[in-house]
C-alpha cells in the first residue's frame, strides 16, 4: 500500500510550490514532532554506528582509533560471507515463489469469476496478523517429529519424511514460514492495485475481443508495475534482515542454526554474545548499504520500463 | 475464530471502485456476462482454496492443539481433537502459570501497543497532513530523509540503537520498546497520500477565511476527514508493535517487561533448557490467545482499513 502510494507522493512533491502562501513555517508545527523523534531513533543511531564501526574495543588496551579495519576484516570473514549467501539463496527462491502465488491470488480475486470472493481476500490475509513468534512456534511443532504433523504422517503412513528441521532443510523450511506470513499482504497489495485500473478499459478490450490472458498481461500487470516493483523491494529488504524466524527456531532446531545463520542473526550474535559491539555495529551498517543499494536499483530498473 | 470469518465479512467491505466508474455496461453485457459480473468458475475457486487452506490450516492446527492436555498432544492426531477437551484448563493454566506472569506480558503488550502505535500513528497524522498541505523550507530534504529511511532494514538500526539507549540508561525500560515504535515511515506516507488525497485544500483557506487557527482547522475539520486513514494507520502501526520482537529482544533483560512475543518465545526455550519444564500446551494456549485480538480487530475494522488502503492507492 504504500507502495502504490509513493507514485502519488512523489507528485505532490513536484506540483507547483505556490499552495500555500501564508505562514510558510508553519507547515514544521505538524511535521516536526514527527521529524524530531526521527532523527532520536533513525539518524542518531545510524550516525553512531559509523562513528563506532571506525573504532576497536580490547579489554588490554581499550578503545583505539582503527580507521576502516573493521570493514576490511568484514569483507574476509567467512561467516559474513556464508551469511550473506544463505539469504541470498533464500531471496532468490522465496521471494519470487511468495510474490508469484500472491499476484495469481490477486488476479483470480480480481476476475470476479470466484465464489465467495471476500472470504477469500480476508482469510488469506489473515497470517498477516500473526506474529513471527507464534508463526514461528506454530511451523515449527508442526515440522516437529515428535507432536507434530510430519510426526502424525510418519506414524499413520509408516514413512520416514525428512526432517524439516534438520540443517539441509531448514532454510526452505523458514522460506514456507515466511511465505505463509507474507503471501496474503502482498496479495492484498496486488489487489488493492488492480481495483484502481479503471474498467473502461477492460470493456474496450473485450470489444476488441483481447481474451482473458491477454487482459492480464496486457492490461492488468503494466497497471500494477509500481506495486509490483515496490512489493519486490520490500520483499528484498525483508530477507536481507531475516531473524526473526531463524532466531526462534533456533531453540526447536539448535543444531540446524548457526549464530551466522543470517547477517542480522550475525550482528546480534557479535553484539550480545560476543561483546563485539564495534564489529556488530559494521557488519549492520555493511547490510544497510548492500540492501539500500540493492532496494534502489530494483526500483531504477522497475521504473525505467514505465517511461 | 477462523471459522467466524464469513458472517462478520461485510458484503459491501470491497471498495466498489468498479461499479461507479464504466459507462457502457450495457453494451458488454450483450455477450451473456459483463465485465462486472463474469461468470463464476468452479475450477478457479477450487485452485484458489488450495492457497485458503495453505493460510487457514495452521491456524486451525493451533485452534485445535489449544484444547489439548500436553499429553494429548503428543498422543493424538494434530489435526484432530484429543481425548480431552482441555481448552478451558489449558486458558485457566495459561493465565495462572508462575504467578500469572502472561497476564504481565499481556499488559506489557497492551503498554506498548496504546503508547507505541497510539504515538506512530498521531505522529505519522500530524507530520503526513503537514506534508501534504503545506509548503515549508526543508520539505525536500524531509522527503528525501524518509524514503532514504524506509529502506534502511530497521533491524541494521537495532544495535546502534541498543547502544546508543544503554548509553542513555533507557535500556530494559519500557521507554526503550516505547521510543522506536513511534517512527512509522510508512504510517507517515500512508498519511501523507491520503491526506493529500481527502482533505480539500479549498476547504483550508475556507476555514482560514473564517479566521479558525490552524490548530483548530485541523482538529476539527481535517481529522473527520482523515478517519479512514487513521485507522488504517493505527491498524498496521498496532500490528508492528504487538507483534514486535527483535527491539524488545534486544532492550529488555527482565522478563517483567517483556511483551507477549518474547515471553512466548521464553516459555518455548524453557524446555530445552536443563531442569526446564515442558510447556507445550501453555505455549499453543498462550498463542492462540496472542493473535485473537488482533485477528478481532482485523476484522472488525476491515470496513474501514480497507477503504483506507483503497483510497492510498488511488491515483486518478
Amino acid at each position: 500500500m504504500t507502495q502504490t502510494a509513493v507514485p502519488v507522493a512523489a507528485a505532490a512533491l513536484t506540483a507547483p510550490r505556490r499552495r500555500r502562501t501564508r505562514g510558510s513555517w508553519t507547515g514544521w508545527g505538524f511535521v516536526g514532532p514527527f521529524m524530531a523523534v526521527f532523527a532520536l531513533v533513525f539518524l542518531a543511531p545510524i550516525a553512531y554506528s559509523l562513528w563506532i564501526s571506525l573504532f576497536r574495543t580490547q579489554l588490554v588496551g581499550g578503545t583505539t582509533f582503527v580507521g576502516l579495519e573493521n570493514y576490511q576484516r568484514a569483507l574476509e570473514d567467512p561467516q559474513f560471507w556464508s551469511a550473506l549467501g544463505r539469504v541470498t539463496a533464500f531471496l532468490a527462491v522465496q521471494v519470487p515463489v511468495m510474490l508469484g502465488i500472491a499476484l495469481l491470488v490477486a488476479l483470480a480475486l480480481d476476475s470476479g469469476r470466484l465464489y465467495g470472493r471476500d472470504f477469500f481476500r480476508i482469510s488469506i490475509f489473515l497470517p498477516y496478523a500473526v506474529p513471527a513468534v507464534v508463526a514461528t512456534l506454530m511451523w515449527g511443532f508442526m515440522y516437529g517429529t515428535r507432536f507434530g504433523l510430519v510426526g502424525n504422517i510418519n506414524d499413520a503412513l509408516g514413512t520416514t519424511l525428512p526432517n524439516p528441521l534438520s540443517p539441509d532443510l531448514v532454510l526452505a523450511a523458514i522460506g514456507n514460514i515466511v511465505t505463509w506470513e507474507f503471501v496474503g499482504y502482498n496479495m492484498l497489495i496486488f489487489y488493492s492495485a488492480l481495483r484502481t485500473v479503471p474498467t473502461s478499459l477492460y470493456e474496450a478490450a473485450e470489444i476488441d475481443g483481447a481474451g482473458q490472458w491477454r487482459v492480464i498481461t496486457a492490461i492488468k500487470l503494466p497497471a500494477i508495475r509500481g506495486a509490483l516493483v515496490v512489493a519486490t523491494i520490500f520483499s528484498i529488504i525483508g530477507s536481507f534482515q531475516l531473524f526473526n524466524e531463524p532466531s526462534i527456531l533456533q531453540s526447536l532446531a539448535p543444531n540446524a542454526i548457526t549464530t551466522y545463520f543470517t547477517p542480522n542473526l550475525y550482528a546480534f550474535s557479535l553484539s550480545f554474545s560476543g561483546q563485539q559491539y564495534n564489529y556488530s555495529a559494521t557488519v549492520a551498517l555493511i547490510m544497510g548499504v548492500l540492501t539500500m543499494v540493492i532496494a534502489y536499483v530494483v526500483q531504477l530498473r522497475g521504473m525505467r520500463k514505465e517511461a | 475464530m477462523t471459522t467466524a470469518t464469513p458472517t462478520t465479512t461485510p458484503r459491501s467491505s470491497a471498495p466498489r471502485l468498479r461499479s461507479t466508474r464504466g459507462g457502457s455496461k450495457d453494451r458488454a453485457r450483450t455477450r451473456g456476462h459483463s465485465v462486472d459480473r463474469p461468470r463464476r468458475s468452479v475450477l478457479l475457486t477450487v485452485l484458489t482454496a488450495l492457497v485458503l487452506l495453505y493460510a487457514l490450516v495452521p491456524l486451525a492446527w493451533l485452534v485445535i492443539n489449544a484444547t489439548k492436555t500436553q499429553g494429548d498432544l503428543f498422543s493424538s492426531f494434530g489435526l484432530w481433537f484429543g481425548d480431552s477437551f482441555a481448552l478451558l484448563s489449558n486458558i485457566g493454566q495459561t493465565l495462572t502459570y508462575d504467578d500469572g506472569i502472561f497476564v504481565r506480558w499481556f499488559a506489557n503488550t497492551l503498554l506498548y501497543v496504546v503508547l507505541g502505535a497510539g504515538g506512530a500513528t498521531a505522529l505519522a497524522v500530524l507530520g503526513g497532513y503537514g506534508l501534504a498541505k503545506f509548503s515549508f523550507p526543508g520539505k525536500r530534504a524531509v522527503f528525501a530523509v524518509v524514503i532514504g529511511a524506509v529502506a534502511v532494514p530497521g533491524t541494521a538500526l537495532a544495535v546502534p540503537t541498543f547502544l546508543m539507549f544503554s548509553q542513555m540508561g533507557l535500556t530494559n525500560t519500557p521507554w526503550s520498546v516505547i521510543i522506536p515504535s513511534l517512527i512509522s515511515p510508512f504510517g507517515l506516507y500512508l498519511m501523507w497520500t491520503f491526506a493529500a488525497e481527502a482533505i480539500p485544500t479549498e476547504l483550508l483557506e475556507a476555514a482560514r477565511m473564517d479566521g479558525a487557527s490552524e490548530a483548530r482547522t485541523f482538529g476539527q475539520i481535517c481529522l473527520p476527514l482523515l478517519a479512514p486513514g487513521i485507522v488504517t494507520v493505527l491498524l498496521f502501526t498496532m500490528v508492528a508493535t504487538w507483534n514486535n520482537y527483535f527491539l524488545p529482544l534486544i532492550m529488555l533483560k527482565d522478563p517483567d517487561w517483556y511483551p507477549l512475543t518474547l515471553g512466548l518465545n521464553a516459555w518455548n526455550a524453557q524446555a530445552a533448557t536443563a531442569g526446564g519444564e515442558a510447556i507445550f500446551h501453555l505455549v499453543i494456549t498462550g498463542s492462540v490467545l496472542t493473535i485473537v485480538p488482533l485477528v478481532v480487530a482485523f476484522l472488525f475494522l476491515q470496513r474501514y482499513w480497507q477503504s483506507g488502503l483503497a483510497a492510498g492507492s488511488v491515483k486518478e
